[in-house]
């Protein structure tokens, strides 16, 4: 694990480009108001990370087992296993966002996310009726 | 030195889980499982810190592999403190937690899912405290907050699911934030190992060290709740029930300060107090205080206070030396205790009053004297009054702003408006809901769910627990002289460094 066998000379300036837009892509989605999408944002922002942990390893086409290559010039195994470890953590994450975003739909009948409490409380201060627009009542007025 | 041990703390848990998982039919054995496990749990934290003060931080090499090869675990006297405490809060909680279920289902109903994932939890919890390398810590913090998913949404009501889906998406984002600041230190360093990079990053440029910096602050800055990423947390916490809210607010975001204090001071050590940090120290408590300010809703105050008070320890942190590290240190022991304290007696405030809103109590004080000691004494505490643990933290922090130049000298400053600014607040709560005239307890709208709320039927466990917590905390000011003794060593430990890569690399380092 020194930094001769790992680093790749220069970088690969497709695969930062394609890293950068995976990343835009993802951020762009998870400031969208529906949990569809911004679960999409999850998927594609997991991607683009997983991608540059495999970047990080070094150049592609050199697999990282004895007797094939050279172990002088071989893919670094470790981003490798951190990014198989990430992929199974963002897909079990995901699984549990799809199952929060189905229980939402089948008690709201959707799948947004809602303003936060300091947001509605303003947006009434200005306009007294705004509380009733939901039709759920707010927490601070519920009692549990 | 190297032993067995720091994995314990770690592997009790998960072992412990999956046994409640296998008794799945006996609730009565999964509560005892859980407790022992956690009691068990604590026994070797205690160990831990003991040999770690004795004799140098306790590493632990996965697989026989040595670092920075293999995954270390470390338990210093950092880690050994915060982890014990923790472990006590959380084994407090848990007693609260059954009792409150046996009162609330009887002895009836199975619930298969809670005590595993709380002792899942608590081993997310204890591997972030010990773990010596960035991927596992990163790995920590998914299992950690994988079962806090799972403790949040069990109720699955309206409000909850609202609360979860911002609390899932933010840290989520930040875990990937923290996925993508590993990749970047690996492709710079070739390592992940904590003591490894710290010897390796002090050869980068300052450019680039810097950007690692920031992005590792941002990282546990979003899981610690530091302003101005602070806005999760008071929508998501109060939405679970009281246990498990205060289970959070004493650990989840402590675990993220002390990777935030691990991380900046071993890797990315300062020679003079951090501008940046001061800022955002400064901005946390004042943000959080005000915010506090304006809360009807108990928790809600609650949580803002807590956000409030991560500042405090930020400053610890900005003062970087070791006075400032060891208040900071010790802030950090006496916060996870007051803090889930305070949660557990809103939570048995609740219970009794039928509502969270502090304009429909009244009279607490004459109906209920006991739970008026409960929220006085953690009040002051929290407060800083002496002669508590507040103010024995508070002291150290003050002292060390103070003799670390003009800047922090300021923010010092700060410290006691925010402390006023905290007393205010808990005021407030006390003429509204123990003052005035006594009110009627509110209907209990859902009968049939888990939470029972407006009764005056609280079993006494519920009671012990919280006053655990709070003796936990009185002791920390009766053992104050030799609890800061063992957090000037830990602050001394961190500006140094040495001991951490030598007990860890086996050699002292460049």
């Amino acid at each position: 694990m020194t930094p001769e066998l790992t680093a790749a000379p220069t970088i690969n300036l497709v695969m930062a480009l394609t890293i950068g837009g995976l990343f835009g892509v993802g951020f762009y989605l998870l400031l969208q108001r529906s949990l569809m999408r911004v679960l999409i944002g999850v998927v594609v922002l997991g991607h683009g990370t997983n991608l540059l942990l495999q970047l990080v390893g070094g150049p592609p086409g050199r697999p990282p087992i004895i007797g094939d290559t050279p172990p002088e010039t071989f893919a670094d195994p470790l981003p490798q296993a951190l990014a198989l470890t990430a992929v199974v953590i963002t897909f079990a994450l995901t699984t549990f966002l799809l199952a929060l975003g189905y229980r939402s739909f089948t008690l709201l009948g959707d799948d947004e996310v809602q303003d936060d409490l300091e947001d509605r409380r303003i947006a009434r201060t200005r306009r007294p009726s705004a509380s009733l627009e939901n039709g759920d009542p707010d927490r601070d007025e519920d009692v549990r | 030195m190297t032993s067995a041990l720091p994995t314990l703390p770690v592997l009790l848990p998960i072992l412990g889980a999956a046994l409640a998982v296998v008794f799945a039919r006996s609730v009565t054995a999964q509560r005892v499982v859980a407790l022992t496990t956690l009691a068990c749990v604590a026994t070797v934290a205690a160990v831990l810190l003991v040999r770690a003060d004795r004799f140098g931080p306790v590493v632990a090499a996965m697989g026989g592999w040595a670092p920075p090869v293999g995954i270390a675990l470390v338990a210093d006297r950092l880690s050994g403190l915060l982890l014990l405490v923790s472990t006590l809060v959380a084994l407090a909680v848990l007693v609260y937690a059954i009792s409150q279920r046996i009162a609330d289902f009887g002895r009836r109903m199975a619930s298969t899912a809670f005590y595993p994932t709380y002792l899942v939890l608590s081993a997310g919890v204890s591997l972030a405290y010990l773990s010596g390398d960035l991927f596992t810590l990163f790995v920590s913090f998914e299992i950690m907050l994988t079962a806090s998913y799972v403790l949040i949404t069990r109720r699955s009501t309206v409000g909850t699911i609202r609360a979860a889906m911002t609390y899932v998406t933010v840290s989520l984002l930040s875990s990937l934030l923290f996925l993508t600041a590993i990749a970047m230190v690996y492709a710079a360093t070739a390592t992940v190992n904590l003591a490894d990079l710290s010897e390796r990053l002090d050869t980068l440029s300052p450019g680039l060290r810097t950007v690692l910096a920031l992005l590792l602050v941002v990282v546990f800055g979003i899981k610690a709740a530091v302003v101005p990423l602070h806005f999760w947390l008071p929508d998501s916490y109060p939405n679970a029930p009281a246990p498990v809210t205060a289970l959070f607010a004493g650990l989840l975001t402590k675990v993220s300060f002390y990777a935030m204090v691990r991380t900046q001071t071993l890797l990315f050590p300062h020679e003079r107090p951090w501008t940046l940090m001061l800022w955002l120290a400064v901005a946390t408590m004042l943000v959080g205080a005000l915010g506090a300010l304006a809360q009807n809703d108990i928790n809600r105050l609650l949580s803002f206070l807590l956000v409030s008070h991560i500042g405090f320890m930020l400053f610890g942190l900005a003062v970087f030396d070791a006075r400032g590290l060891s208040g900071a240190t010790l802030y950090a022991a006496h916060h996870i205790t007051v803090l889930a304290t305070l949660f557990l007696v809103s939570g048995l405030i609740t219970r009794r009053t039928g509502t969270v809103a502090l304009d429909r109590m009244g009279g607490l004080a004459k109906t209920a004297p006991a739970l008026a000691v409960l929220f006085a004494i953690p009040a002051l505490t929290l407060a800083g009054l002496p002669p508590t643990a507040g103010f024995v933290a508070k002291l150290q922090l003050l002292q060390a702003g103070a003799a670390a130049g003009v800047a922090t000298t300021t923010v010092a400053a700060v410290v006691i408006v925010a402390s006023l600014l905290t007393l205010y607040a808990l005021t407030k709560v006390w003429v509204r809901a123990f003052w005035g005239s006594p009110r009627p307890a509110l209907e209990d709208p859902d009968p049939d769910d888990e939470l029972e709320v407006g009764t005056a039927r609280t079993p006494w466990p519920m009671y012990a627990a919280t006053a655990g917590l709070v003796v936990v905390s009185l002791s920390i000011a009766a053992f104050a002289g030799p609890l800061s003794a063992v957090t000037g060593r830990a602050g001394v430990d961190l500006v140094e460094r040495d001991t951490y890569q030598v007990a860890v690399l086996g050699s002292p380092g460049p």
